[in-house]
């Protein structure tokens, strides 16, 4: 499969009262064409912020992207001038965030914020703009979307807004979806909804997808390929199949005991003791030492580098080290 | 909204009534006579007792405010204590010299204030920034009769750029219609710029705090990864919603301009309402006062409405009568 994203090294830093602190450190993955990927993390690993990184949507001050590069087909998308990145965003990568209320401008309607994205990438009048915006909005399966097109954020369900979320995000034909937990602040019973129908529009558009999720469970029937993210590193990168037959690192067992499970029935979930060090106070050596149950002593004194435990399933832990 | 409009305007009746009927009361119980006036020598106590009587001044106060009040109702305003003129003719003059420099101002302090707290939000912490935050720390603090002195002693005394008084130059006869334009702007700059300009300066403080509020909303990152250019980011997406609080704080503000346009136009010369009432107030002038106040009154009322609508029509979610979140 041919490489369509390639970060290498990504390091973002955040200014804060204390000195900066590293929320993203050494971050390196591909996306194929046409791939779709899960990254998954407990909540304030890092997973927004590699995101907003690659849009370079980081808002400085604070933050700051200190190292790395981002290659979209071979272009460095940190090397880009303030221009040509505009030009990216919202048409070669666009991104879906987890709160559709506070992410729709409250006094546009939902069919103009959709339309300006079109005629700002692909040059259209306000009356073709406006015809495939309103189209988009049929894609995402808004009922009645000629109508709908001029509601206004609060008149519309949680759900529709995330369709509308989505329908602005792939209104440009994007070659990489980000969607970051897309689902998470909605409800229940349209969680599903939205998910199969991101899944749906995945095939149809041929692009390629990064889904950020904290839920391990989610992304088991949506991706190929799963990145699990802990305090800022990817500590383990393998595929779905392989990760859920043969987790490589502690952490993500840890994530994956706390799947609740239908055919198991459990009196609790076990849920990892402990939570995500501040990235101002990481431990020394591995990044998870302090939680994790199979620590070694080697754990505590250097950080483990990621290790190719064969067929390209990476993990960072000394316990996957080849034996010599 | 009808019913809102209606029961809106029948308080304001209310208000107006109420306000009124304050400022009569005050003005007759506190001490002042307008018939001081003709404490003179050459004029015999008995003319001024004849005086008294045929502007029913000698009547008990509540009555006066009856007799009063049943010929405003009919838009009567009465007439003029000290001018001996209708009230209605005084104000036919005053009222248009009065909306010039009102509206004047507000445009100045509208655009002035409006502009500079987005610039300041969108470079916040630049030197541009620092100046403005300066600049209007000094000019909100100042108060605006000494503005007005200072800048008459800079542009009119010693540059002798710009006129210091009245609306235009005393012969205008030979000015072309161009000309004459031009002589009365020159006239409004200062009294202007004092009133508009001293008030913009809290507004651009306002309107700087809103709208790094508004930056830092998730809706603004939305519009950026669009990949929308900052300044649309900044002039549609961020502006709209920054202004919507913004418009309330002009309505409220316009008692102020009002009140400032008294002294301004006392400082200046400047034949409205301003001057028009300080006088009437010195000379106990009752029924010229009671008219300002209710046109000052009305002016207020229709400023918020107006301030209201802006308001419904900024922000869709009053609009449809129910708020988001
Ligand atoms: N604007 C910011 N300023 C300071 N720290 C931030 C900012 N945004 C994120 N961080 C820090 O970065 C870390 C990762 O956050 P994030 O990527 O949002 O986590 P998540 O995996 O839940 O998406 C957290 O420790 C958070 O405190
Ligand atoms: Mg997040």
């Amino acid at each position: 499969m041919e490489n369509l994203l390639e970060v290498k090294g990504l390091r973002t830093e955040f200014m804060t009262e204390e000195g900066p602190a590293c929320a993203v450190d050494n971050v390196s993955f591909v996306i194929g064409k046409g791939e779709t990927v899960g990254l998954v993390g407990e909540s304030g690993c890092g997973k927004s912020v590699t995101a907003l990184s690659i849009m370079r949507l980081i808002s400085d001050p604070p933050g700051r992207i200190t190292a790395g590069s981002v290659l979209l087909d071979g272009r460095d998308l940190l090397a880009l001038s303030p221009k040509e990145m505009r030009g990216v965003r919202g048409n070669d990568i666009s991104i879906v965030f987890q709160e559709p209320l506070s992410s729709l401008n409250p006094v546009f309607t939902c069919g103009e914020q959709i339309r300006e994205a079109i005629s700002l990438h692909q040059g259209l009048g306000r009356k073709d703009s406006r015809a495939k915006a309103v189209e988009m909005l049929r894609l995402v399966r808004i009922p009645d979307p000629e109508k709908r097109y001029s509601d206004y954020p609060h008149q519309m369900s949680g759900g529709m807004r995330q369709r509308v979320m989505i329908a602005m995000a792939l209104s440009c034909q994007p070659r990489l979806l980000i969607a970051d937990e897309p689902s998470t602040a909605l409800d229940v019973s349209v969680q599903a909804q939205i998910m199969e129908l991101l899944l749906d529009l995945r095939e149809e558009m041929e692009m390629s997808v990064l889904l950020i999720t904290h839920d391990l469970s989610v992304v088991a029937q949506m991706v190929e390929r799963v990145m699990v993210m802990y305090a800022g590193v990817i500590v383990e990168d393998a595929s779905v199949s392989d990760l859920f037959s043969r987790p490589e690192h502690p952490y993500t067992e840890g994530l994956m005991a706390s799947i609740p499970r239908l055919d198991v029935d459990v009196e609790r979930l076990d849920v990892i003791p402990g939570r995500v060090p501040d990235p101002l106070r990481m431990p020394a050596g591995c990044r998870f030492s302090d939680r994790c149950p199979k620590r070694i002593d080697r754990c505590l004194l250097e950080e483990p580098p990621m290790f190719d435990t064969g067929g390209g399933h990476l993990a960072r832990c000394w316990l996957s080290a080849p034996t010599p | 909204m009808v019913g809102y409009f209606i029961r809106r305007f029948l308080q304001s009746l209310l208000l107006i009534w109420i306000v009124l009927t304050i400022t009569f009361f005050l003005m007759h119980l506190a001490p002042g006579d307008p018939m001081a006036r003709y404490d003179h020598p050459d004029i015999s106590p008995e003319t001024v007792r004849m005086m008294r009587e045929q502007l029913g001044l000698d009547r008990p106060v509540l009555e006066q405010y009856f007799r009063w009040a049943g010929s405003f109702v009919t838009g009567d305003f009465g007439t003029s204590l000290r001018y001996n003129r209708p009230v209605g003719e005084l104000l036919k003059v005053a009222i248009p010299n009065t909306l010039r420099l009102t509206v004047a101002s507000l445009f100045l302090y509208m655009v002035i204030g409006i502009m500079l707290g987005m610039v300041s939000a969108a470079r916040r912490y630049s030197v541009f920034d620092r100046m403005t935050t300066v600049i209007s720390l000094f000019l909100y603090s100042v108060p605006s009769f000494w503005l007005a002195l200072m800048l008459i002693l800079f542009f009119s005394l010693k540059l002798g750029v710009l006129p210091s008084s009245h609306i235009q130059s005393l012969d205008v006869s030979g000015l072309s219609g161009l000309q004459l334009f031009a002589d009365r702007i020159s006239h409004l700059i200062l009294p202007a710029f004092v009133l508009g300009v001293a008030s913009a300066a809290g507004l651009a403080r306002y309107m700087r705090g809103s709208m790094i509020d508004v930056l830092k909303e998730d809706y603004i990152r939305t519009a950026r990864a669009k990949g929308l250019p900052e300044g649309r980011v900044l002039m549609k997406h961020a502006f709209r919603n920054a202004a919507i609080p913004i418009v309330t704080i002009m309505g409220l503000s316009l008692p102020f301009l009002l009140g400032g346009a008294v002294i301004v136009e006392k400082i200046f010369s400047w034949p409205g309402m301003g001057g028009l009432m300080v006088d009437a107030i010195y000379t106990r002038d009752y029924p010229v006062v009671l008219a300002i106040n209710f046109v000052v009154a009305v002016m207020v009322i229709l400023g918020n409405l107006l301030a209201d609508t802006g308001y419904a029509l900024l922000d869709p979610r009053i609009r449809s009568g129910r708020r988001g979140r």
